[in-house]
């Protein structure tokens, strides 16, 4: 304790004799628009969610957690949070096992990882917007990559309907969301490897361990911290997904890429239900913190 | 001896091409857009790998002038508004980092505990209520209906990383700074800012990223076409041009420019930003 950087300095130890109304000063601001615009609203939201009401005129209809039933009746969103759990077991199957894989590689010892890496993390820094649209046209019929010799390379391409069919038209989004966010994961990985000292690895490696070994058995277990980080981001993020979705045909055809924001969205300020929306949000907030503690829970008790 | 030297020659070499074969297809569709930009819509059709001939730059002049599209106010309206999400988020999680890490007041825990709940709320939750609160404020069709709740989001965050940063600085600054007869404010001003120049480069270059991308709020904030940012400019262009690829192609790799840009010049702060935070505990 003693030689932690200190919490307690002059200011501290009361020499300024207002500290409290120091404090306030500087907190006001802050605590003001963090209160206003985020405590505020969510507050509003639980309150909304027991009334059928369209945004206008007086809130008078109290119906209790009515719209909860309602909500889990619905077969449209139960399409949407399924897709939002494939989302989350996809990404953990595929998108981040795909970035450990590159950032094994690259980390170390890897000439021109620097260019490697910068390649692998653009997609991240493009909008989600301008990724979905990017895509709708490399997915369109006429003119994106079906509609060129690759087709005869790659049979099933010629007719894959790719966004236009209710049965590819999530996983065609998916793997956008793929290639856009892997490169999120590498880096926290390389991060994370780079962390790990080098003479662990010289170490091993005199004792003659291959690199299967030397992953599985040295690796992996040292960047457990970074891999349960980088499943939490995904897990959360998942939930979140909205944006590449509309960009990509707002959840059509036949709500089979919907997720929990689209259909929010859809009946928040599409149909005006806004107790109904906001009842969607709190459904959306009560399933993230539900897995993320979990989540947080599993990955603190058991040694995976 | 000799063997394993080819062995892990051939290793290496597979990981190259693998690497290599990976990126290719990582940029291609980036490629594919900002080339087909330069095509003529039948060429666009009938070759998608080709090169662009004829080059038709009028694609992206059309794109570039005023009079044709709103390329130049979507990016003035993104560069705004996320100014004014950086400057004003550097200004709340330094003053709140601050009384959070060096003054001592009753309450303290209580009020970080209070910031930190934030960070358990995705911006959706509380996405409806929040616009009926900007319509009352009068806030909608109007930056700061943006900017507030952006800055507002991020604030938790934000002030974890400041907080943590400041409580590493030495006392025996604070201790010289009071005997200067130096203020709170001052001693944040002239001594901590200054010496906190990494984290608070990270905080800014992760709002600056979020606010640039984001398009689920100024979608519901902004309905004056005049006010949209770039990912709202790209779908209403998308939109209007629904027939004309080569157009719609010229206008998002302009759209991704930027991006790009940045992305190559600051390319380690952003990801210092993203990592450092999160990995290096």
């Amino acid at each position: 304790m003693k030689n932690k950087p200190t919490k307690t300095g002059y200011f501290s130890k009361g020499f300024f004799s207002k500290n409290s109304l120091t404090a306030f000063c500087f907190l006001i601001v802050p605590l003001a628009v963090y209160t206003i615009f985020v405590i505020y609203p969510i507050l509003q939201a639980v309150w909304f969610s027991m009334f059928k009401w369209n945004g206008l005129g007086p809130m008078n209809n109290f119906i209790g957690v009515d719209n909860f039933f309602k909500i889990f009746s619905d077969p449209v969103f139960r399409i949407a949070i399924g897709n939002n759990f494939k989302i989350v077991f996809l990404s953990l199957f595929f998108q981040l096992p795909l970035a450990l894989f590159i950032a094994l590689i690259i980390a170390r010892k890897f000439r021109g990882a620097v260019v490697y890496r910068a390649i692998f993390f653009l997609p991240y820094i493009l909008s989600e917007v301008i990724a979905g649209v990017l895509w709708s046209f490399i997915y369109n019929p006429q003119y994106g990559i079906q509609n060129t010799a690759l087709t005869d390379i790659i049979p099933f391409l010629a007719d894959f309907p790719f966004l236009s069919s209710p049965s590819t038209v999530f996983y065609s989004i998916f793997f956008v969301m793929i290639w856009k966010y892997f490169g999120l994961h590498m880096v926290l990985y390389i991060a994370g490897l780079q962390n790990i000292p080098q003479e662990i690895e010289e170490a091993a490696r005199l004792d003659g361990v291959n690199w299967w070994q030397m992953n599985r058995y040295i690796i992996l277990p040292l960047l457990k911290p970074t891999i349960y980080l980088s499943v939490f981001f995904s897990i959360v993020g998942s939930f979140q997904t909205f944006d590449i979705v509309w960009a990509m045909g707002k959840g059509e055809p036949v709500h089979a890429a919907e997720t929990m924001v689209t259909y929010m969205y859809k009946f928040g300020f599409q149909r005006f239900q806004l107790g109904y929306g906001s009842a969607v949000a709190i459904v959306i907030f009560i399933i993230t913190l539900g897995v993320g503690m979990f989540y947080q829970k599993i990955t603190a008790s058991k040694d995976i | 001896m000799r063997i394993q030297i080819g062995e892990k020659r051939a290793v290496v070499t597979f990981k190259y091409f693998l690497i290599t074969v990976f990126a290719i297809l990582t940029l291609l569709p980036i490629i594919l857009v900002v080339v087909g930009g330069f095509k003529t819509l039948a060429q666009l059709r009938l070759d998608l790998f080709g090169i662009p001939n004829p080059v038709m730059w009028s694609n992206y002049l059309d794109i570039i002038d005023p009079n044709s599209s709103m390329f130049f106010l979507n990016l003035l309206n993104s560069c705004l508004v996320m100014l004014m999400t950086v400057v004003l988020g550097l200004i709340l999680s330094s003053l709140a980092g601050f009384a959070l890490s060096r003054i001592q007041f009753k309450g303290k825990e209580l009020v970080f505990t209070f910031f930190l709940i934030g960070l358990l709320f995705p911006p959706a939750v509380a996405i409806l209520p929040l616009y009926i609160e900007l319509k009352t404020l009068n806030l909608l069709n109007n930056y700061l209906g943006v900017v507030l709740p952006q800055v507002a989001f991020a604030l938790p965050f934000q002030i974890m990383l400041t907080r943590s940063f400041f409580n590493h600085i030495p006392i025996e600054l604070e201790e010289s700074a009071y005997l200067d007869n130096c203020s709170p404010f001052g001693f944040l001003i002239h001594i901590v800012m200054p010496l906190s120049k990494p984290i608070l480069t990270t905080v800014a270059m992760l709002a600056m990223v979020t606010s640039w991308n984001n398009y689920f709020l100024p979608l519901l904030v902004f309905n004056d076409e005049k006010l949209f940012t770039l990912p709202m400019g790209v779908m209403s262009f998308q939109g209007q041009y629904l027939n004309d690829w080569s157009l719609v192609l010229a206008f998002i790799s302009l759209a991704m420019i930027p991006a790009i840009i940045f992305y190559l010049i600051a390319q380690k702060y952003i990801i210092d930003g993203l990592t450092g935070g999160a990995v290096k505990q």
